[in-house]
């Protein structure tokens, strides 16, 4: 996959390494944090193809740790320092400022000066100067914002990141077209990685980020590729008689967890990457599906119907001990960790209720509920673990939401037609 | 996996000998879709009565039976007013060595889409079971479950979910 930061270069005018706040992203915050994200100046003749500050808001907003203040309670538009009149930006409510400033260079190329304020230290937190062009506005934004984003939480940012997702589009009589599409983490720039006119399911990244793992029925029958991002060059890894499915890579990047019911039954297996051997880790008659490794690669986490409905169990790969994880209500499903292995995010139905996104406390039990109820489904987290991205229902079709980690902000990402369900999100990518 | 055998050739054997001209035939009652049994039934349970007769070479009949079986939310007992036409399609395979079906599960589209495919592998299953104990072979059948991604019909509601809890039989060749 392209470098998403290649055409940028840093130069780094402050260092800042320590985080301004000290937020538990996993006890959530009981405010978000008001950021005054100013219009960057623009010294160029011709408009510009994005607007650089409003990609910075949007995507401070999104983490459910800011809130963006509207430019309309902005008394002026400062982009450097001097210009800044503390006094007017503590009156708005900002505890931080960010100002920019783009200069136009040559072929196309633009610089970008930021600078992040304390507004009531009156102190500058940092300053960078971001070189970009024309075509990577976009990707200057998203930088930008994980740069605020950690300065100021102490937790790397998890904007420049990438989803994927499955859109299926009905032809009618029986015609549908399948698509496995590539975006920003907030659905901007979709692009194409597979199309069929058979289901696509299950995307994965691989912890790298250059490959992806999916599901198509392309040969009439289900089975696992794993896809190259840079080159588009494909492989089928498997496809035995029967269901092959839910494909997950471990940590290491050595094996993948999948589901194959070649036996007669749904169980799960791991497939050593490089021996191509396969083990069965679960031997039960009931539906063992939806593998999750742990973020040390020693547990294997998954559904299983075996106590009459579906739940979500935790396998320790050494010891063999099985340990039943969810209680409460009656369908539970689909487990995702956060990177540290303690917070599972899942498909949730309470008792006599729909389906909603939960998040369960591993340490001390404590299950939320994030969603709406409905048919919401396919949790995936940020790398950082601030967000977590589901496909949900509006107006009878698949579209993706997003909400952050305590069920404070959450927001829809923009459909364009068809059904879209099943985001995955990329690990970090620079 | 024995017991089916000799269930099969139980099963095999009525289908023969129905084929023949006998009346009597073998149904199927099974309450959770885990074990079939073969049963002698009697003559009040004769498919002819139903409606739902077939004689082993006549394609038209066949045309006439259901092709589609419909289950309950994660569910995947083959409901009993499918039994006879499902019986009817293993005598017609089990009188058609060469013929041929592909049974093709599904799930609505509540719940999770890989437990979903998994349910609707169960429903093939179950139906496929339920076709060999009457006479059809393993052999003649092949599954595939779709779980939620090919819906009959669109829109949520129970009504729409009722029609896409499914296994569709198709004949591959008959």
């Amino acid at each position: 996959m392209r470098r998403l930061l290649a055409t940028i270069c840093l130069l780094m005018m402050t260092v800042g390494a320590r985080a301004e706040l000290v937020v538990e992203v996993t006890q959530g915050v009981e405010a978000p944090t008001p950021v005054a994200v100013v219009p960057f100046g623009w010294s160029g003749g011709q408009a510009l193809p994005e607007d650089v500050a409003e990609i910075i808001g949007q995507d401070l907003s999104r983490s459910g740790f800011f809130k963006a203040l509207p430019r309309t309670s902005m008394l002026s538009f400062p982009t450097r320092q001097s210009e800044v009149f503390f006094r007017d930006w503590r009156v708005t409510g900002a505890d931080y400022l960010l100002v920019g400033r783009m200069i136009p260079g040559e072929g196309g190329r633009i610089s970008i000066e930021f600078e992040l304020h304390n507004v009531l230290k009156e102190q500058r937190v940092i300053g960078q100067r971001v070189e970009s062009d024309l075509s990577h506005l976009r990707d200057a934004a998203h930088y930008i914002a994980d740069q605020v984003f950690e300065a100021l939480t102490g937790l790397k940012g998890a904007f420049s990141t990438r989803i994927v997702y499955v859109t299926a589009e009905q032809l009618g009589n029986q015609n549908a077209r399948y698509r496995l599409q590539l975006s920003d983490w907030d659905g901007a720039r979709p692009r194409t990685i597979l199309e069929s006119r058979e289901p696509i399911m299950s995307p994965t990244w691989s912890r790298d980020g250059r490959k992806l793992a999916y599901v198509s029925f392309e040969s009439g029958r289900p089975a696992i590729y794993v896809q190259y991002l840079s080159t588009g060059k494909r492989e089928r890894i498997q496809s035995f008689q029967g269901l092959n499915g839910a494909p997950a890579w471990s940590p290491d990047g050595n094996s993948m967890a999948l589901v194959l019911s070649k036996d007669g039954n749904p169980e799960i297996y791991v497939l050593d990457l490089v021996s191509r051997q396969l083990q069965r880790i679960t031997r039960h008659y009931s539906i063992d599906t939806e593998p999750t490794w742990s973020p040390d690669g020693k547990s294997i986490l998954f559904t299983s119907d075996r106590g009459g409905q579906p739940q979500i169990y935790k396998l320790d790969l050494a010891t063999r001990n099985l340990e039943r994880l969810t209680y409460e209500g009656n369908y539970n499903a689909r487990g995702r960790l956060t990177q540290d292995g303690r917070f599972l995010a899942m498909v949730h139905r309470p008792q006599g209720a729909d389906f909603t996104i939960a998040v369960q406390d591993l340490k001390t039990g404590r299950l939320d509920i994030l969603t709406q109820a409905g048919l919401e489904e396919s949790p995936s987290i940020a790398p950082n673990g601030s967000i977590i991205i589901y496909a949900s229902q509006e107006g009878g079709h698949g579209v993706l939401a997003a909400v952050s980690l305590d069920g404070q902000v959450r927001f829809r990402m923009p459909n364009r037609g068809g059904d879209v369900r099943e985001p995955a999100w990329s690990p970090y990518l620079n | 996996m024995r017991a089916l055998n000799v269930m099969k050739a139980a099963a095999l054997g009525a289908a023969v000998i129905w084929a023949a001209g006998c009346s009597t035939t073998s149904t199927t009652t099974d309450a959770d879709g885990a074990g079939m049994s073969g049963q002698g039934g009697t003559g009040a349970d004769a498919y002819g009565a139903q409606g739902s007769g077939v004689s082993g070479a006549d394609m038209a009949d066949l045309n006439q039976l259901r092709t589609v079986f419909y289950f309950d939310f994660d569910q995947s007992v083959v409901k009993q007013d499918g039994f006879a036409d499902l019986e009817a399609h293993a005598r017609y395979l089990a009188a058609h060595p060469s013929a041929s079906i592909r049974l093709e599960g599904h799930a609505d589209e509540r719940g999770t889409r890989e437990y979903n495919i998994a349910l609707g592998e169960r429903r093939a299953q179950s139906v496929e079971r339920l076709l060999v104990v009457n006479g059809a072979t393993a052999s003649q059948i092949e599954t595939i479950s779709y779980g939620e991604e090919k819906p009959a019909v669109m829109g949520q509601g129970d009504a729409s979910w009722a029609q896409n809890r499914r296994v569709e039989l198709k004949y591959v060749s008959r």
